[in-house]
């Protein structure tokens, strides 16, 4: 099974990152872009594990190793079963 | 009193520090490799400046599941005296024995210059050798100093005295120019609740020599001599 995972910076923290690329965006006339925040991807490949003990073992290594939770939230999704 | 200070792959002011440890304050120091279990009876455990593991996935995460970490951990949780300078402050952050994260610097780039910050408490082990107030020159250079904590942390570090440093001017003023990396409070360094763990984004053993520019940063280890030696 291959998941894929986001990590992003919390709304609440300053993005620098994700700024500078929006005032890129808007220097070169992109206007309609409001914002941007930068993040991760991770793509993790499973072996033998079900979907219910997918949804349990993502949500712990994004916590524990792939992002930091004081400043980063994560989502997932499963690309391939 | 023996210091050990611990090696990552990655670390490189590793060498600088057990210099300063051993030829300028004068005291022996053991060289800890990360991935052994011993702190071969340190009585004040160091992490260098550096970048342990290359800086990858986020600074100081990977190094955090070093096995020695362990016995850090431990050592810590027993009052044993911590100091993380630079990448061993995010180390200690990414432990979680040290409140708050880092981001990249405000304005995205590499710093590597003295600054002058300004000592908040001087009541701490890491600071009893200065006074409050006192303002030191002391080198950075980091990618990702800019501390972050939710306003709850904040208020209450801030409460227990637990900011020990703070970028500011020359003069000891409180600018956003001399906050260079964006910090919030303009933290430069922090201890635990309990006063025994350290870290601090400065380098103290770039600033230990006049031949370097600044002995400023010898504050911290007489500090730390005199806790653990009268």
């Amino acid at each position: 099974m291959r998941v894929r995972i986001l990590v992003s910076l919390k709304t609440s923290v300053l993005d620098p990152q994700g700024q500078t690329v929006r005032n890129a965006l808007h220097t070169l006339g992109y206007k309609a872009v409001e914002d941007v925040r930068q993040g991760k991807v991770f793509e993790v490949d499973l072996s033998g594990l079900s979907r219910d003990e997918a949804a349990r073992l993502v949500p712990e290594i994004a916590h524990k190793v792939l992002a930091n939770p004081i400043i980063e939230t994560t989502t997932w999704e499963i690309l391939e079963s | 009193m023996k210091f050990g200070v611990v090696v990552f792959p990655g670390s490189n002011c590793d060498f600088d520090t057990v210099h300063a440890l051993r030829e300028v304050i004068g005291r022996p120091t053991e060289i800890l490799w990360h991935k052994d279990h011993d702190l071969r009876g340190a009585d004040c455990v160091v992490l260098p400046g550096g970048f342990s593991y290359g800086d990858y996935l986020r600074s100081g995460a990977i190094a955090r599941f070093s096995p020695l970490m362990q016995e850090v951990r431990e050592f810590a949780e027993k009052g044993g005296l911590v100091l993380g300078i630079c990448n061993g402050f995010q180390v200690l952050l990414e432990l979680g024995l040290l409140p708050g994260a880092m981001l990249r610097n405000k304005h995205l780039k590499f710093l590597c210059r003295f600054v002058t910050i300004r000592v908040e408490n001087a009541g701490t082990r890491f600071t009893n050798a200065g006074r409050r107030g006192q303002v030191l020159r002391i080198p950075i250079a980091h990618f990702d100093g800019n501390y972050y904590a939710d306003p709850a942390t904040l208020e209450d570090i801030e409460r227990n005295g637990q900011v020990v440093f703070r970028y500011c001017d020359p003069a000891g003023g409180l600018t956003e120019e001399a906050n260079v990396n964006g910090s919030l409070h303009a933290i430069a360094g922090l201890t635990n609740q309990r006063g025994n763990v350290m870290g601090m984004m400065p380098h103290p053993e770039r600033a230990s020599e006049a031949i370097l520019g600044s002995v400023d940063g010898r504050v911290v280890f007489e500090s730390i001599l005199q806790a653990v030696e009268s």
